[in-house]
């Protein structure tokens, strides 16, 4: 299994960032960046990523199974996120997210029938004084309204 | 880039250069004083540069608040292994938001504060470690470590004083618990991200069984200021033993939410009335928790206090990581209690058993109460259950569900009651 060009230069530098013999420490890094390019954590992609950090598949399995980001089923094209935690609770997260479920007719951890969309309910994102906030994918998004939200969502669906 | 409107009542020292133009970029820092403190030092000896950040007061701004040098200090600078630097950037308490800003807007502050810390203890590596969330962090880190690379600030013969250090960033993937510094070194090694235990502590012990430096972002950040300006001077900015200015980062129910840097000691009802704009919607205060989720609720009556790690510790909650999250008169103190548990109940490694099982009762119990489906012995089971996980867990996630729990059980008992008096559904029979 092999990456873009550019991955694989990213990961050749990323295995001479740790200690010799110490390549293991590169594993989470490349499976977050391979699942972005992949769109998922696929059995062939442990295999691969288990043979250039030097452990067993195995060990893969356990470290995917820990990390919320990582996944083993393809999210939507656009995976938005939006955080119910306390600073964001109080300022309507959780209203936020249950019109994101209407709005897009799916729930926590669903994807829609086109593939577009994808939607979660997460955890503290590191936005608590300009919540409530949500990503869409990596990208933050500050003070989100309902209204904000839908605007949001039919400009991604006019980019198809 | 900045999310809010500063205030006049800030005192920016790690902060100084937020809103330059560029303020990221190494022209931008070089010409703001930047790297001066990293010369300054190289002209220090390790002992020196130890006593000077121990002079400053700095305590640990990720939340436990130990006194920074004395960190340093612990490293066996004679040990023939290699030493590192870690930096945790795995900023997830709930309320809290400021080391994103520390990178987003002065990255080189952080590598500078780094440099000096390598210098300290002689390491010879380090390493960034960023939350996976913070993908755009990550990028504007590397490109600032790259360009300390380019102009000889970063590699071999630093400055051409003999020093190389090589430092890089690396991306967690989702895991509150990676934020504990011995689960982050589980994690920098390619593992899951559950506690070890301590003894040995990082400074002898640390990443790939080296001894290892490791701070939080806004811990290091502030060392560039306490060598250039030196530590009394840091020092006299707070109160006593605790020194210099910290990132709090108001959240909630206030009319200025935002990140703010204020002296140690900052009164915290002037925090909210003068610098946040007062409650939301003129509303009464009902409640503040004052740094970040894990720390014990304060009543609005205990928040005429200075916001210092000491003068927290005797109202009975903590500093922590300077999350002040606001909550006025009509916030719901059962949902606000279920939620930060859920939040733990997520987020526990499940390594321990007080903890894993701890946080799925306790969760389990304040749904129900929410719900309206809870028994009259339940308020009491609740805080009963939190108590036996004090001090019993591996690591302070345990703790940091438990604290939260307790008192906000202990301080609006009335509300659990009220829930249970208006749910008029008691059942006789309890499983627990």
């Amino acid at each position: 299994m092999t990456f873009s060009p550019k991955l694989e230069e990213k990961f050749a530098a990323l295995l001479t960032h740790y200690p010799e013999g110490r390549q293991r420490a590169a594993l989470i890094p490349m499976l977050l960046y391979a699942q972005d390019e992949v769109g998922a954590i696929t059995p062939e992609l442990v295999e691969e990523v288990a043979k250039r950090c030097g452990v067993t598949p195995l060990q893969v399995d356990e470290v995917v199974g820990y990390y919320s980001m990582l996944h083993r089923k393809p999210l939507g094209k656009y995976h938005i996120q939006v955080c119910t935690n306390i600073s964001c609770m109080l300022v309507g997260g959780e209203e936020l997210f249950e019109h994101a479920c209407k709005k897009l007719g799916i729930g926590h951890k669903q994807v829609t029938p086109d593939g577009l969309f994808s939607l979660e309910e997460v955890e503290c994102m590191g936005a608590c004084s300009w919540a409530p906030a949500i990503q869409i994918g990596y990208e933050f998004h500050h003070k989100v309204t309902p209204e904000k939200l839908d605007e949001l969502i039919e400009a991604l669906r006019k980019i198809q | 880039m900045l999310y809010n409107e500063p205030s006049p009542l800030e005192v920016r020292v790690l902060t100084r250069r937020f809103g330059l133009p560029n303020s990221a970029s190494i022209d931008t820092y070089l010409a703001t004083d930047g790297y001066k403190a990293l010369e300054k030092a190289f002209d220090m000896t390790p002992d020196e540069i130890i006593e000077e950040v121990k002079t400053s007061n700095l305590r640990g701004r990720g939340g436990a608040g130990f006194p920074t040098g004395m960190k340093w200090g612990f490293v066996p600078r004679n040990s023939p292994k290699p030493k590192y630097i870690v930096v945790n950037g795995d900023e997830s308490e709930p309320g809290t938001c400021k080391d994103r800003l520390l990178i987003e807007n002065d990255p080189h502050q952080l590598i500078e504060g780094v440099l000096i810390a390598a210098l300290a203890v002689g390491a010879s590596r380090g390493w960034i470690y960023i939350r996976g969330e913070y993908r755009y962090l990550i990028e504007i880190m590397d490109k600032a470590i790259a360009e300390a690379y380019a102009r000889g600030y970063l590699g071999k013969n630093i400055l051409g004083r003999g020093f190389d250090f090589d430092l890089h960033t690396h991306t967690g993937a989702g895991a509150y618990e990676c934020g504990e510094e011995s689960a982050l070194l589980e994690s920098l090694e390619g593992k899951r991200g559950v506690p070890r235990i301590r003894p040995p502590f990082p400074a002898v012990s640390g990443a790939f069984q080296c001894p290892t430096i490791l701070n939080n972002v806004e811990t290091f950040s502030a060392v560039p200021a306490i060598i250039r300006d030196g530590g009394a001077a840091f020092a006299a900015l707070g109160t006593p033993k605790n020194g210099g200015t910290r990132l709090f980062c108001l959240s909630g129910h206030v009319n200025k939410p935002g990140v703010y840097e204020l002296p140690m000691g900052f009164n915290l009802l002037r925090m909210i009335n003068e610098v946040g704009g007062g409650v939301r919607g003129g509303r009464a205060l009902k409640a503040v928790i004052p740094g970040g989720s894990s720390c014990p609720i304060l009543k609005a009556e205990e928040c005429d206090l200075p916001m210092d790690y000491d003068s927290l510790a005797k109202a009975k909650s903590m500093l922590g990581s300077g999350g002040v999250i606001v909550m006025d008169e009509t916030t719901d103190m059962v949902k606000a209690a279920l939620r930060i548990m859920k939040f733990y109940q997520h987020e526990s490694c499940g390594w321990c058993i007080p903890c894993r099982e701890g946080t799925t009762w306790l969760k389990k119990l304040l749904t129900r109460m929410d719900e309206g489906r809870g028994s009259s012995n339940d308020i009491d089971l609740i805080a009963d259950l939190a108590k036996n996980m004090l001090g019993r867990t591996f690591c302070p996630l345990g703790d940091a569900a438990a604290m939260p729990t307790i008192s906000i059980v202990e301080k609006f008992r009335e509300e659990f009651e009220a829930k249970l008096a208006a749910s008029r559904t008691q059942s006789k029979f309890v499983v627990v």
